[in-house]
C-alpha cells in the first residue's frame, strides 16, 4: 500500500521538493548577507543612536521579498489542501478506481490510513520546512519591522515558527474530508479553499487575541506612541492627535485596542488611524499655537498635552508570547485535523461507496 | 461450503428510491452465474452489495459464508471487476501488476505475467492509452491473479466490440476451468451470457424475477400457442409468465414443473433469450 501511495504521490512530491529546494537555496544564499548587513547597521547606529532610522531604511529596502516570503508560507498550506487533499478521494471516485483498489485484499480503513499518513506527513514536513527556513531568513527583518509587520502581527504570525505545520495538517485533512462529502474534484477544491480561508481569517481576528488575557496599560504620550498632532493654520479649531499602534518600550507587541484618554479617564475616541482625535488644547496661544517655537507636534506641544492629562490606553499581546501562541495555535489546528481524520475514517466505512 | 452467495430480503435504497428490494437468492458454488436485466434494474447494486462496496439498507447478504469486504481475508476470497473496468490511467500495465502483488496475499504473479504476455499487452504502456478491450483484459487479469474463490464482474463486456467480447469471455472461461472458481457476471444482453452461464438470475424493476440452473429453467418454461381464449385455466403448478393476444390467437409463456398435456395448445421450447424477454415483458405488463 505504501508503494501504491508513493507511486501515485511521487509526481506532486517531486514538484513540492523542487519548489522547496529552489526556495531553500535562494534563502540560504541571501540569508547570511542579510544578517551581516543587519548586524553591521546595528553596530553603526547604536554609536550615534539612530537605530530607528536604520530599522526603517533596512526594512523598507527588503519589504518586497519579506512580503513575498510571508505570502509563500501562508499560501503553502492552502495549496496542499487544494491539490493534495481535495483530489485524493475525488480522483478515485471520478475515475472509478476506488472500485478497483477497494477490492484488493486490503480494507478501506487501511488504505485511507496509509494515504492520509504518508501524504499528510509530507504536507506537514513541507510546511514546517518552509516555515522554519523563512523564519530563519527573515530574522533580521522581523526585528526591524514596523508595527503592524512585526512577528505578532496577524499576517506575519501565521508565516513564522511552527504554526504552518498545523495549518498544513488541517488544510490537507480538510481537503480529503470535503472531497469525500462533495465527491467531485473542482467543487471540492473550491469549497476547501473557501472553508480554509474563512477559518484562517476567523482565528486571528476572533480567537487568537483571547488565547491569553491581553495586557492593558496606560502610557504618557511621547514620540513612541504619537503619530502626529495636527494644528489647523487658522486659529480657533482644536488640534487633532493621532496615535501610533505601538506600545512604548515594548516593540513588536500586537496592539488590539489603542485609545486616547482625557484627564478624567474617559475615552476621547479611538486615537489611531483616520484623522485622529480632537484634543482640547488651545491652538491660539501656548506651546501648540502655530506660531510658537515648538509648533507642529514638537515636544513643547506634546508636553502641554501630557500636562493636560491625556494618556494612551492600549491593550496588547506582548512579543514574549510569540512561541507560546505558536504552540497553542498549532495545537488547535492539530486537534481540528485529528477530528477531521476521525470523521474521514467513519465516513469511508459507513457512507462512502 | 455449498453456497457462494446467499441473500435474504436484501434491499438497497438510494434516497427514496429502492434500487434493489426483497432480493432472496441462494447461488450454489462452482457455477458461472449470469445476472441479466435491463439497464437500471439493480444489477450493479446487487453486485456492489456482494463485493462489499455498498452496505444493504435492509436484509442481509453473505458471500462465501462471510460478510462482504469485512476483513482482508474476505476481500482476498472475492474478486471484483467493476463496470467499465476502471484502471489507473496514469499507471503502466506493470505498475498494475505490482499493485496487485503488493495488495494481495494470494497473488499469482506467474499467472498474471503469463496472461499479460499472451494478450500482447506491453508492460511499459500506460493503462490510459489502452483500448477498451485491452483495459478490460487488464482489469480481468487483476481479478484473476488475485486467485479468488468467487469472481464478480459487472457488465465486463458492455463497451467491447464483438470480437473483443468473445475473447474476453473465452479467457474467463478458460480460467474458470483451470482454477475452479465461481463467477457471477452481469449483462443486459442474454446473448453474452448464453454461451458461458449455467445459472441465471433475471433482475427486472429492482426485483429478482427468476433464478435457477439454466437447464432447469429451459425445461420448466414453455410457450403455448392456440386459439384465442382469455381467462386461462391452468393447472395449479403452472404460472403465467407473459401473455399476448391477437384477434384469433393467444400466446402464453408459462412456468410448469410437469410436462404440458393439453391438445388445445401447441407447446414449443423457449430459447434462453425468449425466456428472459418473457420476464421483462411480464414486468412491463404489471406496470
Amino acid at each position: 500500500m505504501i508503494w501504491l501511495t508513493w507511486r501515485q504521490f511521487r509526481g506532486s512530491a517531486a514538484m513540492m521538493a523542487a519548489a522547496l529546494g529552489v526556495l531553500a537555496v535562494a534563502l540560504a544564499v541571501t540569508g547570511p548577507g542579510l544578517a551581516s548587513t543587519f548586524s553591521a547597521g546595528i553596530a553603526a547606529c547604536t554609536a550615534d543612536n539612530t537605530c530607528d532610522n536604520f530599522y526603517n531604511r533596512f526594512f523598507g529596502e527588503y519589504q518586497l521579498p519579506f512580503m513575498a516570503m510571508t505570502l509563500v508560507v501562508l499560501l503553502l498550506p492552502a495549496l496542499v489542501g487544494l491539490f493534495w487533499g481535495a483530489p485524493m478521494i475525488t480522483r478515485e471516485l471520478e475515475a472509478g478506481t476506488h472500485l478497483l483498489v477497494w477490492n484488493q485484499s486490503i480494507t478501506r480503513g487501511r488504505w485511507l490510513a496509509v494515504k492520509l499518513g504518508l501524504t499528510g506527513l509530507s504536507a506537514v514536513a513541507a510546511a514546517g520546512l518552509c516555515g522554519l527556513i523563512v523564519t530563519w531568513w527573515s530574522g533580521p527583518l522581523d526585528e526591524s519591522a514596523a508595527e503592524g509587520m512585526a512577528l505578532m502581527a496577524p499576517l506575519v504570525f501565521g508565516a513564522r515558527g511552527i504554526a504552518p505545520m498545523g495549518y498544513a495538517a488541517f488544510a490537507f485533512v480538510l481537503g480529503v474530508v470535503v472531497g469525500m462529502l462533495v465527491r467531485r474534484t473542482l467543487p471540492a477544491m473550491a469549497l476547501t479553499l473557501a472553508v480554509f480561508a474563512a477559518i484562517q481569517l476567523a482565528l486571528p481576528t476572533m480567537v487568537r487575541p483571547h488565547l491569553l488575557a491581553p495586557v492593558t496599560a496606560t502610557f504618557e504620550l511621547s514620540m513612541a506612541n504619537v503619530d502626529s498632532i495636527s494644528i489647523p493654520r487658522e486659529g480657533g479649531a482644536a488640534p487633532r492627535l493621532t496615535l501610533r499602534d505601538a506600545v512604548p518600550g515594548r516593540a513588536g507587541s500586537w496592539v488590539l485596542t489603542n485609545e486616547l484618554l482625557d484627564s478624567a479617564g474617559r475615552v476621547v475616541s479611538a486615537g489611531s488611524g483616520g484623522s485622529g482625535a480632537v484634543i482640547n488644547v488651545s491652538s491660539t496661544s501656548g506651546p501648540c499655537a502655530p506660531g510658537s517655537a515648538a509648533a507642529g507636534g514638537g515636544d513643547g506641544c506634546l508636553g502641554e498635552v501630557n500636562r493636560l492629562g491625556y494618556r494612551q490606553q492600549v491593550t496588547y499581546q506582548p512579543l514574549e508570547r510569540f512561541w507560546l501562541f505558536q504552540w497553542i495555535e498549532t495545537g488547535i489546528y492539530a486537534l481540528l485535523a485529528v477530528g477531521l481524520t476521525w470523521l474521514s475514517f467513519w465516513w469511508i466505512r459507513r457512507r462512502l461507496s | 461450503m455449498n453456497a457462494v452467495l446467499q441473500a435474504q430480503g436484501l434491499g438497497k435504497k438510494y434516497g427514496r428510491r429502492w434500487a434493489l428490494r426483497e432480493c432472496t437468492l441462494d447461488i450454489p458454488a462452482g457455477r458461472v452465474v449470469g445476472l441479466v436485466g435491463p439497464n437500471g434494474a439493480g444489477k450493479t447494486t446487487l453486485l456492489k452489495l456482494a463485493s462489499g462496496q455498498l452496505e444493504p439498507t435492509s436484509g442481509g447478504i453473505t458471500v462465501l459464508d462471510g460478510r462482504p469486504a469485512a476483513t482482508p481475508a474476505q476481500l482476498a476470497r472475492v474478486g471484483f471487476v467493476a463496470q467499465d473496468t476502471p484502471v489507473y490511467a496514469g499507471l503502466t500495465v506493470s505498475d498494475h501488476l505490482r499493485l496487485g502483488a503488493r495488495l494481495n496475499s494470494r497473488w499469482d504473479a506467474a499467472m498474471a505475467g503469463e496472461r499479460i504476455a499472451r494478450l500482447g499487452l506491453i508492460p511499459a504502456h500506460r493503462a490510459g492509452k489502452l483500448s477498451g478491450g485491452q483495459r478490460a483484459q487488464l482489469a480481468l487479469t487483476l481479478g484473476l491473479a488475485k486467485r479468488p474463490e468467487l469472481l464478480i464482474l459487472d457488465e465486463p463486456v458492455a463497451s467491447l466490440d464483438p470480437l473483443a467480447r468473445r475473447e474476453f469471455l473465452q479467457g474467463l472461461m478458460e480460467a474458470t476451468v483451470e482454477h475452479e472458481f465461481s463467477v457471477v457476471l452481469s449483462s443486459h444482453l442474454v446473448s453474452d451470457l448464453e454461451r458461458v452461464c449455467d445459472f441465471l438470475v433475471v433482475l427486472v424493476g429492482s426485483r429478482v424475477q427468476v433464478a435457477g440452473e439454466v437447464d432447469t429453467l429451459l425445461a420448466t418454461h414453455h410457450r403455448l400457442t392456440g386459439p384465442r381464449r382469455e381467462p386461462v385455466r391452468l393447472a395449479a403448478d403452472q404460472h403465467v409468465v407473459s401473455e399476448s393476444h391477437t384477434d384469433r390467437q393467444s400466446t402464453f409463456v408459462i412456468r410448469a414443473d410437469a410436462p404440458i398435456h393439453d391438445s388445445a395448445w401447441t407447446v414449443t421450447q423457449l430459447s434462453l433469450e425468449d425466456l428472459v424477454l418473457a420476464y421483462m415483458d411480464k414486468h412491463e405488463v404489471r406496470r
